[in-house]
């Protein structure tokens, strides 16, 4: 297991940006040409409009995150079974579904180790540049037709969809339910 | 609140009716009296002063949706319209076909924009975009683009007004606080079929603009609810951001209600949903008030759930949707860099498209006329009563009309006032008819009142014309006055007839008038206008029965 030892730290002063050009280039190049030959990745945010923050190594580093560095394996109560499922619109309430959900689970876990403290979270690689802003024009639409061919089932010029608001099954359902299941 | 805590506080609180009725009766509506049996009281013991009895009043909070009044969509160039065949205003985008961007339209932060300042709310300068995630069928994409963590606009408020005290004639003032305006899309419709337990699909509404207004629980009822959804209506109309029809839907009010006593936390709130016009928003609100006010007195608890007013019954009923707190799982739009907008043309960056920028100081220079302000005019200009400026302002189309007649009359604004919210509005309230429904024209409204002040005819004639003009719109007041022979009798002679049959047959009268009751007179000159079907000039008849009753003392 291994996890990113790398944070990107934001919000830095001007003062600590190289103001160098070249050094956008030179990251521009070595990105463009690691990808070319495949090799591990070399992180770097070409699409930003600030040149590289030199806090940001060049290269991303792996270590292995221990199990002892790890909280407790997460309990998955039954109820929130349900409530993925239902939001999923997946079953998975089987021995091997949940064993799925558990090694994932434990994957994640390993963010855990990273610290982010007074690390501002990062929205987007956009979130430098400017929000375009379109003019109120009429430019799209009229295309019911082809939007409603790649509906299984339509009617008119309706979509067809299943009826909402399906209740979930009551306390006493859902305890027979889980009685009959394999767990 | 626990049941025996709940009955406890039911025991104290009819015990304590007398002295919380004493206290309370100055109380404007903010603090809204029970009317609960107090006879059972009337006995008990007083209660100790710091169990100090209180009531439970209302809260009520409100989302708002209003939809923008734009060309097209929030984040697609596809057209908003209310009435189009299904799915016929949809792009690609909106249908959430995977590759598909979201572009922001400008018309709608420019909406945003106007509407905060008209509220007097700050502008962020810089605002996000979040992911609201929920599973529904009218809104594909499977979340709904919102701004959760920085909304384009906070902190404002809006100044209401609404006719209270005795007679319904004193306009009171209040305030609620706005928490946020919010940019975010609408979600597409669905129509259910419960026969064949399916759901058709329309996504022309999917992705218009929305804008979410959220008022603080500043409320106390529904007449304060509801009368804040009509200032913001007005508001939203005038400055053309929302066309505010709340029956298709551009404006569609969700209320928080809760009670409490004054002074403690908030209760456990219900929303209610489906309200669809200003009427229903009122009683829907009060119902769910009483109804909560009931549970808790006979020692229930109020669920927090969500609740339809059904406007057949007059009834709020639980939905089904909501089980438990529901977790959209909030998360930013990764697609949407933050929304910047610029104080002023100073403070725009170098090399920034102009046609690109939202300039708040540009919106704010041509916010129309709201309003408040209008009313203050109104009452200004004309010498007008406040309440006159409120309901003449609360009617749409209503302030054009009263300035329409009075650029045609030579009859002073408070008469006029008078005619257009007695007569005009009153007969259109009845017929549940809008102004521009009218069968009675300014202008034929203008010549009637022309008749009246030059003397042609007689205020009660007058209002008699009316009633035939509203029946046979099209004929004109002249007309209607020469066909029924309604002109004031001023011809001296036949007035001198009938003023001396009335003076011959009320001797008694004569009498006091002549002992120094001058009052009488008023009745005389009342039945000379009964003899006349109120068509005597009034002046004439006086002078008339002045002589013949001071003759009469003189023989």
């Amino acid at each position: 297991m291994s996890a990113f030892g790398l944070v990107a730290k934001r919000g830095v002063s001007p003062k600590i940006i190289r103001p160098s050009f070249n050094l956008l280039t030179n990251d521009g190049y070595s990105a463009a040409s690691s990808f070319l030959q495949g090799h591990n990745t070399n992180i770097t945010r070409l699409l930003s409009s600030q040149p590289h923050n030199p806090k940001v190594p060049k290269v991303a580093t792996w270590e292995p995150a221990s199990e002892d560095q790890l909280p407790p394996p997460a309990q998955i109560p039954a109820d929130l079974v349900d409530k993925l499922e239902r939001l999923a619109l997946v079953d998975f309430r089987t021995k091997q579904g949940l064993a799925c959900l558990e090694k994932a689970i434990r994957f994640a876990d390993q963010l855990h180790v990273v610290d982010t403290s007074s690390v501002e979270p990062m929205d987007s690689v956009l979130e430098d540049r400017a929000l375009n802003l379109r003019a109120d024009a009429v430019t799209e639409g009229g295309c019911a037709e082809e939007l409603l061919q790649l509906s299984k089932n339509t009617i008119e010029e309706y979509f067809v969809a299943p009826p909402g608001n399906i209740p979930l099954p009551t306390k006493e359902e859902r305890a027979s339910m889980l009685k009959h299941s394999e767990l | 609140m626990s049941a025996s805590c709940a009955a406890a506080s039911e025991l104290l609180h009819n015990m304590n009716k007398q002295i919380s009725s004493i206290l309370y009766t100055k109380a404007s509506c903010v603090i809204r009296r029970l009317s609960t049996s107090s006879s059972r009281c009337r006995s008990q013991p007083q209660p100790r002063a710091e169990s100090a009895p209180q009531q439970l009043v209302g809260v009520v909070g409100l989302e708002i949706h209003a939809q923008i009044n734009s060309n097209t969509k929030l984040f697609s160039g596809s057209s908003v319209r209310f009435t189009a065949p299904p799915n016929s205003l949809v792009s690609f985008f909106d249908a959430s076909l995977p590759g598909t961007l979201p572009v922001l339209n400008k018309r709608c932060v420019d909406a945003a924009v106007m509407t905060g300042l008209a509220l007097s709310c700050t502008i962020n300068r810089m605002s996000l975009f979040d992911r609201k995630h929920y599973f529904y069928a009218d809104l594909p994409a499977g979340y709904q683009i919102t701004q959760q963590r920085r909304p384009i606009a906070v902190d404002g408020t809006l100044t209401y007004c609404f006719l209270g005290g005795k007679k319904r004639s004193q306009v009171i003032r209040k305030t609620v606080n706005i928490k946020q305006i919010q940019l975010e899309q609408d979600s597409g419709k669905s129509l259910h079929d419960d026969l064949r337990s399916q759901t058709l699909i329309d996504l022309n509404r999917a992705g218009v603009g929305l804008m979410e207004l959220v008022m603080e629980p500043d409320m106390s009822c529904g007449e304060e609810a509801a009368a804040a959804v009509r200032e913001l209506q007005l508001i939203l109309q005038a400055l053309g951001t929302c066309q505010g029809n709340m029956s298709e839907g551009q404006l569609r009010v969700d209320a928080n209600v809760s009670v409490h006593k004054p002074g403690e936390p908030l209760g456990i709130r219900a929303e209610v949903k489906n309200i669809n016009s200003v009427r229903y928003l009122a009683r829907a609100i009060d119902y769910e008030i009483q109804r909560q006010i009931d549970i808790l007195q006979r020692g229930g608890t109020v669920q927090n759930e969500t609740r339809a007013y059904d406007s057949k019954s007059g009834e709020t009923v639980p939905m089904r949707d909501k089980e438990g707190l529901q977790d959209y799982r909030f998360m930013p739009e990764p697609n949407l860099p933050p929304l910047i907008v610029y104080e002023d043309n100073a403070s725009l960056p170098t090399g920034i498209d102009a046609c690109q920028a939202v300039v708040v100081e540009t919106i704010r220079k041509v916010l129309p006329e709201l309003p408040s302000v209008k009313r203050d005019r109104l009452v200004q200009t004309y010498g007008i009563l406040p309440e006159h400026s409120f309901t003449l302002v609360n009617e749409d189309g209503l302030v054009d009309y009263f300035e329409a007649v009075l650029k045609v009359t030579k009859m002073g604004p408070r008469k006029v006032i008078g005619w257009v919210i007695k007569e005009l509005l009153g007969h259109l309230k009845q017929q549940d008819m809008s102004v521009s429904q009218s069968p009675i024209s300014p202008s034929a409204l203008a010549e009637l009142l022309e008749l009246q002040e030059t003397g042609h005819i007689s205020s009660s004639v007058a209002g008699q014309v009316f009633q035939e003009m509203w029946k046979s719109s099209g004929k004109t007041a002249l007309q209607i006055v020469q066909e029924l022979d309604l002109g004031l009798v001023s011809d001296t002679a036949q007035l001198h007839s009938i003023c001396q049959k009335v003076v011959d047959s009320n001797p008694d009268e004569v009498n006091a008038i002549r002992n120094g009751n001058k009052k009488v007179l008023n009745k005389l000159m009342g039945l000379v206008q009964k003899e006349t079907k109120g068509r005597a000039d009034p002046v004439l008849v006086r002078a008339i029965l002045q002589e013949k009753t001071l003759l009469k003392s003189d023989c």
